[in-house]
């Protein structure tokens, strides 16, 4: 067990809390490259994983760092690797092959400003490579979007149980403002031995008392690849009704709801505080998991509010995920900023009273 | 078809082979070192705690071939793929089998990495100077001269850069414990190879670091060559070129049956 304190409250970078969850998960490999704003990782990883005898690996790309993480999810150990978003970018080529291998790992992305070298601020503008797949083929990540520090440690924890369970890679997007902020978190007492997980039968790890295991993406004949790909299908179908996490906020009676995750729902949570003591009946649907989407919830409260605001950190990609599911049964607008530019309450709060107006006039 | 061990068999098929037909062209040297792998690898009681890394090539479907544990990488991924299994179970055996495009050209990154860093894995490394699979284009390992698909007039240095040599560059490191270059073009030579391959894999048993064992390798289909026609054209052209020699060898290592 690592040196941290537990069972009290402490404060922590959300990047240090990624990384100390992962230790509690009984993760015991973790390689990766370095990049603003996530080295807080990495640097963690190098001084804890000694303490529980895990494996901590600075790669010479993330490319080498991503089939670093495919050999040792082969051989069966609870892994991840973390970066920012042009570095998300190289990996995506190892992921889909992660993906289509059925391994599971966990990658974390702490968003920056993009495209291109773009900048180290806060953004969202990964959205489309998250939850669309990312990389090349039919597969999709699974996607978890934190907004605290604490809800950093608990969905890193809980995302390696997912992994496993579905035999995917997990990502958890954040983005610089959580990786880099400090908040009091609580640590519990317990974590997860990796030596008590139940055994993967199908890890490549020595074939002794056994027939040979295969870890292999390559299908030559295409009603095979097919059947693979509908096999890897239906477990995001079985996500889609299983895995959907929403939290709402002030959405009893309201008439306007923002759908917002991770910073950008912290921001709409101040805003509509004051929107709300301004007599404004507005809540919030902030979507925990980005993949799979939550389409019905989404879809339901469309029929029961005159409009939606999507706020996010890039210039319109949630927003077009939450359009198709309303499906016109009500307006949805976009507030967007984008290249690290962070949306302050009183955009949002603006963004509000005109859309209110609108709804009056 | 199940292999009958009889008591007079003087040539029988490795048990780390599984016995099915490959898809290597006729007179492919790829064929001959999957053997010379298998063999060591029975030698050294190896396969129960093996894993094995195919490249993207035409070697690709090695993981049907070798009895033991076996992963696909994504192209010249091998060596970070091994190393991520050797990192998190150091008492498996690990071994990458990889191309000239695979390891010299898109995954020369992960090559020079894992040499530096004395990664505990050993490579088997074929070079054939082409790239087999994708229609017989122009390798890193091309010779300056030679004819392929993307070099129609003769590779001209001046345009389309000059040949690496593998075991070179990679002796210029600390990290690699064995590293030699062998060639498959002849009994004798053959039985030099499988030495080499013994010495890169107790050298990875002994824990002494990163092996590689470059085998001069021929392409007959792609070079437009009669199977012993390029045997003969492997020596006379690229032996000089990549000389056969040990690079380095430690210190000790525990060689010989
Ligand atoms: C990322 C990527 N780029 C390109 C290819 C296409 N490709 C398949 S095999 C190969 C070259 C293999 O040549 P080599 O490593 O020399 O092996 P050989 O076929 O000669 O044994 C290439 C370029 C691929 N599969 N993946
Ligand atoms: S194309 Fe060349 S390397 Fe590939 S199997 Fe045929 S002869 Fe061997």
């Amino acid at each position: 067990m690592t040196s941290i304190p537990r069972g009290t409250r402490i404060l922590m970078r959300g990047n240090e809390a990624v990384a100390q969850a992962a230790i509690d998960a009984g993760c015991r490999a973790f390689f990766g490259y370095p990049i603003t704003p996530q080295n807080q990782v990495p640097d963690y990883f190098a001084r804890h994983m000694p303490e529980v005898g895990g494996v901590f690996l600075q790669a010479e790309s993330e490319v080498a760092a991503i089939n670093m993480v495919y050999g040792a999810a082969a051989a069966g150990t609870r892994v991840m690797t973390a970066s920012s978003s042009p570095g998300i970018s190289l990996k995506q080529e190892g992921i889909s092959y992660l993906a289509q291998s059925e391994l599971p790992c966990v990658v974390l992305n702490i968003m920056r400003g993009g495209s291109g070298l773009g900048n180290i601020a806060p953004a969202q503008a990964d959205y489309f490579q998250s939850v669309k797949g990312g990389g090349h083929g039919d597969y999709r990540t699974l996607v978890l979007a934190p907004w605290s520090v604490q809800e950093l440690y608990n969905l890193t924890r809980e995302a390696f149980d997912i992994a496993d369970r579905y035999r995917n890679p997990v990502l958890i997007l954040g983005d610089a403002l959580l990786g880099q902020m400090m908040e009091p978190i609580t640590i519990p007492e317990e974590v997860v031995d990796p030596a008590r997980l139940p055994r993967k039968t199908w890890a490549t790890d020595g074939a002794k008392d056994r027939p040979r295991n295969i870890i292999n993406s390559l299908y030559i004949e295409e009603p095979q690849l097919e059947k693979v790909n509908l096999r890897i299908d239906a477990r995001y179908e079985e996500a889609a009704r299983k895995e959907v996490r929403v939290a709402e906020e002030h959405l009893e009676g309201a008439r306007l709801a923002v759908v917002a995750y991770g910073t950008a729902a912290r921001v709409a949570v101040t805003a509509i505080e004051e929107a709300r003591s301004g007599g404004m009946r507005v809540g919030l649907l902030r979507p925990i998991a980005l993949y799979p989407f939550p389409s019905d919830e989404i879809a339901s409260l469309a029929d029961r509010v005159d409009a939606i605001l999507v706020a996010e950190l890039s210039l319109g990609q949630l927003v077009e995920d939450v359009r198709l599911v309303v499906a016109g049964r009500c307006p949805v607008h976009l507030l967007g900023r984008s290249g690290g530019v962070v949306i302050t309450p009183a955009d949002m709060v603006e963004a509000l009273r005109g859309l209110a107006g609108e709804d009056r006039g | 078809m199940a292999v009958q061990k009889r008591e007079s068999a003087i040539f029988d098929r490795p048990q780390a082979l599984e016995p099915v037909r490959m898809h290597y062209c006729p007179g492919c040297t790829h064929g001959i070192v999957h053997r010379l792998v298998a063999e060591v690898m029975d030698e050294l009681g190896l396969t129960e705690r093996a894993v094995g890394i195919a490249p993207v090539g035409c070697a690709v479907f090695a993981y049907n071939y070798f009895t033991c544990d076996m992963i696909e990488a994504a192209h010249g991924r091998a060596p970070a793929v091994a190393t991520g299994v050797k990192r998190v179970r150091p008492d498996l055996f690990t071994f990458t089998y990889q191309g000239d495009g695979d390891l010299a050209s898109i995954g020369i990154a992960e090559t020079i990495h894992a040499a530096a860093r004395a990664e505990n894995i050993s490579i088997v490394f074929i070079n054939n100077a082409v790239y087999g699979m994708t229609g017989g284009q122009m390798a890193p390992t091309t010779l300056p001269g030679m004819v392929t698909s993307t070099t129609p007039f003769g590779r001209d240095a001046k345009v389309a850069g000059n040949p690496i040599r593998v075991c070179e560059l990679l002796a210029a490191l600390d990290g690699p414990a064995y590293l030699a270059r062998v060639a498959v073009t002849s009994p004798s030579r053959v039985r030099e190879a499988k030495q080499a391959i013994q010495k890169a894999f107790q050298a990875q048993l002994e824990e002494l670091g990163f092996s590689l064992v470059e085998v001069l390798s021929t392409c007959p289909t792609r070079w437009g060559m009669r199977p012993q026609d390029a045997l003969d054209w492997l020596e006379e052209n690229m032996v000089p070129y990549y000389p056969l020699r040990e690079f380095v060898v430690p210190e000790g290592l525990r060689v010989g049956r």
